[in-house]
């Protein structure tokens, strides 16, 4: 195994374009350690990108969003004012991911690529607009988060791309949005369902939303059906009822270990309901 | 405790019990914490010697196949390897219990479940060795498997063994049925003719893991005269000896046996599972070999405790008379006879005092790991099931679940339902302070359900050697066999300064090794505070004598006419004469010229353990949209017969909730239509962790023990019986609906709520 840390995105991107064999990027590395240790993964090129200037920063974007630095640490995250005032549907979910001790190095961009159906932070970024910059052998570009992962453990990105950061979109006014996930432990563990629910009020009236479930299909889902069911309404219990409909009609889950079709199903509904209601709350300026 | 060394305990020794105490009662600082908190102390993995290799087994990933063929020709071409075996590089020969470890620790023809041990190698670095170890070319024979304890007693289920059965089984039982246990008394379908309510239920629980936070590690350096040296993580080391010595085929005495700080056990590290493993390498290498679990391993090859599937009815008049009660327990313990049947039998009606009562048991084989004890093994699933039928009595009838069992519990000179007549004992004392604890009477949270329950265990005592050596300062070093699982070098540090007259902090307290002391069962069967603490009394006492011995010669009088006082020998009256109090540090100061090193010592088999009773309360809530539960207050209720340490005992008390809590709401070993093991890890194999626990309310029950000096009872397993039924109690209540299978995880109450609407 070779590891390299280069001081550059473009010469991370040169040394992952020229690899042959298993590579992987090294970030927090609390999933890609994990998987070398238990025999998952031996990669061939591991490509240390924490040297590289200005990843661990969050700055404000120029059309008043976040830039958020692909190795930026959950903890870090979660102590950002600005983010937090933003978009705490996201870091809520991203918080929810493993111990303190993991959260004092997992990043929201490993979170995605790990590419697991039941990434907490996955279904929150989705439902908030979220994109990723990329920077590779044909030059840089943007991706939706939705359009990253491809199924279970597969990422759309090419041979010699990497993510450099996840933008999220300008707040703007109005918004809130939330995430909860089920697991039936309290914490340290996986999302039997997840739900990330971004939306916009005009007075009492959604005006917007974007509703994202994860662990319930191959990849999380950004069910437009959902949304639907809520814009232009008062999150009154019709629209409630459409909206977990909505959400079950989704899902595509399987049956295994942690769940079976049935439960995963039933609490997609249930959760998209939960999670609606505080992010409506919260668009209403509840804190 | 292992099950071949139950035996019923007849009372102890004659001395008065002691009811004053200066130390006793108080809860000093654990002499270990300050290492075990600055990561000083040496657990099993924390051994290394100069030259030493890294061991890694090799195991099946089948349930059940025949081992065709094993090369192992390119693993030790492999760089770094130094050595590799196979069964063939094991001792022959072995009957009973040594042949079944051996069978387990590396299989022969066969391999019986998914993780079971094939083969082995020692290289250079753990990488080489992990490297090596996918060299090693297995050809399996697959045949097929069985891992569901009702499945396997079907006609025509595939038999793990044939003629494993002993021969307390009767005709016509599938061969997977290998033991059979039967007791009671009375005629229990007269008693049930009596009832005005009779209640037949099944009830059915997972198996699950002791879940200790340390893996199975250990060090072994073997030469090729045979001697050996073995460092372990171990509950009990002369255990270790003799198991390793079968195994490997020495000479118990050749194998010097260390235990190491022990990161939890539970039960589960009462027999080997790598050491035998690591000497063998140690052998054909020339090297010291350490081998160390990964946590995969330890799910799916230690010792898990048995699945069940039971039958209990009860008969019960208006009133709350029990009239009769009938059990039937059918025990899975994986590949190899043991499954705590007999104890899951003869504790399931313990608390009660029944005219008619029947408990049948069935040691059922299966392809999964062979069965370890697991904290009181047995009792807590007969408990699930007895006094979840007894709370759908109470809640039919509109009776009080307390008053029901006080009105039927066993008492003092009350024939016990497994045979015995009740010496001293402390059931209604935890009911009645059960009753009187602010819990019972808490009004609950709309929604919120309250679960009672009754437990028992009946401790053990066992094979015991405590020594004590006196320092030239007069402090004093305690050497006991038994490995400390519960801070009872805490507890024996205070029964021997109790005895002496010296500050709790002036004993020091060792876990000796097997060379250094004659032998010592296991730490097990809540046996340690309770036997070696009698020894460590009775070795104290033993030295008080020759302390007096010594002041009685410098004072030149009788020694019968000296007595022990606050560490000082004193006269033991005006007759005596006139002499000052005598200090033990002036006695010990010129032990070397006036008679020699002052050294006490005891060796028993005590027989009083007395046994132990526990009253739990549980609040519980049910999201009936999700199935999730929560317990939201729980209280421990348990007769300690004497707290040594009264910290430790709610430790103790605590820590048995906690795993019951696991136990009755997550935990379980999954096994896919395969025969594999679907979660060997710590994520999917669901422990509480702290979030998930409410704080554990605890009271301490004194009722003194007849068999102990001091009245101690063992505490450390009694308090996990109770739980899986107190929290399936709660919840049940909770949810309206009664809750039959464990765990409780939240889809299987979705549904349970679901099939109700």
């Amino acid at each position: 195994m070779r590891y390299h840390t280069p001081e550059s995105f473009e010469d991370a991107s040169a040394i992952a374009a020229g690899a042959e064999g298993v590579t992987r990027y090294l970030a927090g590395g609390t999933d890609i350690l994990v998987q070398m240790r238990s025999d998952i993964v031996t990669p061939d090129d591991l490509i240390d990108i924490k040297h590289i200037v200005g990843v661990k920063e969050i700055a404000r974007s120029d059309d008043g969003g976040w830039r958020i630095g692909a190795a930026v640490a959950g903890a870090e995250l979660g102590e950002h004012d600005g983010v937090g005032a933003d978009w705490p549907g996201v870091v809520e979910a991203m918080e929810l991911v493993g111990s303190t001790q993991v959260q004092g190095r997992a990043t929201l961009t490993g979170n995605l690529c790990n590419a697991s159906p039941a990434a907490d932070s996955v279904p929150a970024m989705i439902a908030a607009g979220a994109t990723v910059s990329v920077t590779g052998p044909d030059g840089p570009r943007k991706i939706a988060v939705e359009d990253v992962p491809t199924g279970p453990g597969q990422i759309s990105l090419v041979r010699g791309e990497v993510v450099t950061a996840v933008n999220l979109p300008a707040r703007g006014p109005g918004g809130g949005d939330a995430y909860l996930r089920f697991t039936p432990r309290t914490e340290m563990d996986i999302a039997v369902v997840g739900c990330g629910i971004s939306l916009t009020r005009d007075g009492d009236t959604i005006t917007s939303a974007r509703v994202a479930l994860g662990a319930v299909a191959p990849t999380a889902l950004l069910v437009e059906a959902a949304a639907a069911a809520l814009v232009g309404g008062t999150l009154d219990d019709g629209a409630l009822d459409a909206l977990a409909a909505a959400a079950e009609a989704a899902c595509n889950p399987i049956d295994d270990k942690r769940g079976t079709i049935r439960f995963r199903t039933h609490v997609a509904g249930v959760l998209a309901r939960r999670v609606a209601k505080i992010a409506y709350d919260r668009a209403g300026g509840a804190k | 405790m292992a099950l071949d060394e139950y035996t019923e305990q007849t009372g102890g020794p004659a001395d008065e019990i002691r009811s004053e105490f200066t130390k006793v009662g108080t809860s000093p600082d654990r002499p270990d914490g300050i290492d075990k908190v600055t990561g000083r102390a040496r657990f099993g993995a924390d051994a290394y010697a100069p030259g030493m290799l890294h061991g890694v087994i090799v195991r099946s990933p089948h349930a059940h196949a025949r081992i065709v063929s094993i090369d192992t020709s390119r693993a030790e071409a492999a760089p770094g390897v130094k050595a590799v075996v196979t069964r063939a590089d094991f001792a022959d020969g072995q009957s009973g219990e040594d042949w079944a470890v051996m069978e387990n620790v590396m299989a022969g023809d066969t391999a019986l479940y998914d993780g079971h041990a094939v083969a082995a190698l020692a290289a250079t670095s753990l990488l080489e060795a992990r490297d090596a170890a996918r060299l090693i070319e297995v050809e399996y024979q697959i045949l097929p498997h069985v891992t569901d304890v009702d499945e396997a007693m079907k006609d025509g289920a595939p038999v793990i063994r044939e003629g494993a059965a002993d021969n307390s089984v009767p005709a016509g039982m599938h061969p997977n049925v290998v033991r059979y246990h039967s007791s009671g008394h009375g005629d229990v379908d007269q008693g049930f003719a009596e009832a005005d309510l009779v209640i037949e239920d099944h009830f059915v629980t997972a198996a699950t893991h002791q879940g200790y936070i340390e893996p199975h590690a250990c060090l072994a350096t073997m030469g090729g005269d045979g001697r050996a040296e073995l460092w372990c993580c171990t509950q009990g080391h002369w255990n270790v000896q003799k198991l390793c010595a079968a195994t490997v085929g020495i000479e118990q005495s050749k194998l010097r046996v260390t235990a190491s700080e022990i990161g939890g056990g539970f039960g589960g590290k009462t027999t080997v599972f790598v050491e035998p493993v690591a000497l063998a390498l140690s052998r054909k290498a020339n090297k010291p070999v350490k081998v160390v679990m990964t946590r995969s391993e330890v799910f799916r090859a230690s010792g898990p405790t048995a699945s069940t599937s039971m039958d209990v009815k009860i008969g019960m008049k208006k009133d709350g008379t029990m009239t009769a009660a009938r059990g039937v327990f059918r025990c899975q313990g994986g590949a190899f006879p043991g499954a705590p049947m007999e104890f899951t039998s003869m504790c399931a009606f313990a608390p009660y005092a029944l005219k008619h009562v029947s408990q049948i048991g069935y040691d059922v084989m299966t392809n999964r790991p062979k069965q370890a004890a697991y904290r009181a093994p047995g009792s807590p699933m007969a408990a699930f099931a007895v006094e979840s039928v007894v709370d759908e009595l109470c809640n039919k009838l509109g009776l009080d679940p307390i008053e029901v069992r006080l009105k039927n519990a066993s008492r003092m000179g009350t024939k016990a339902s497994f045979g015995p007549t009740w010496d001293r004992i402390g059931l209604v004392e935890t009911l009645e302070e059960a009753k009187a604890h602010p819990h019972f009477s808490a009004p609950l949270a709309p929604g919120a359900g309250r679960g009672i329950s009754c437990g028992f265990w009946f401790n053990h005592g066992g094979e015991t050697s405590v020594t004590m050596a006196m320092s030239e300062d007069g402090s004093a070093q305690l050497m006991v066999g038994t490995p400390d699982i519960g801070g009872s070098r805490a507890s024996m540090a205070l029964m021997a300064a109790e005895e002496l007259g010296i500050p709790y902090e002036n004993v020091r307290v060792t876990v000796a090794d097997t060379a250094s002391l004659g032998y010592n069962e296991v730490s097990h069967g809540s046996r340690v505070t309770y036997a070696s603490g009698l020894a460590t009394i009775q070795a104290a006492r033993d030295t008080v004598r020759k302390l007096c011995a010594r002041a009685a010669a410098k004072w030149g009088i009788d020694e019968d006419a000296v007595t022990w006082q606050d560490g000082c020998a004193v006269p033991s009256g005006p007759n005596a004469g006139d002499f000052d109090p005598l200090p033990i540090d002036r006695i010990c100061r010129v032990m070397g010229r006036t008679g020699g090193p002052i050294v006490g010592h005891y060796e028993a088999t005590p027989e009083g353990a007395g046994v132990s009773f526990a009253t739990h309360i549980v609040d519980a809530e049910v999201d009936r949209e999700t199935g999730a539960t929560k317990v939201t207050r729980y209280t421990v209720v348990q007769d300690a017969g004497k707290a040594i340490h009264p910290t430790y005992v709610e430790g103790q008390f605590q820590g048995g909730a906690a795993q019951g809590i696991g136990w009755a709401l997550n935990e379980e070993y999954v096994y896919g239509p395969d025969g594999r093991l679907q979660n060997a890890g710590f994520l999917d194999y669901r422990i509480p962790v702290a979030s998930d626990l409410p704080m554990i309310d605890t009271v301490i029950v004194e009722v003194p023990n007849p068999g102990h000096p001091y009245g101690v009872r063992g505490v450390g397993e009694t308090s996990i019986c109770p739980p899986l039924a107190a929290i399936a109690n709660a919840v049940s209540n909770a949810a309206g609906v009664r809750m039959r299978q464990l765990p409780m995880r939240p889809s299987r109450v979705l549904e349970a709520l679901e099939d109700q609407d």
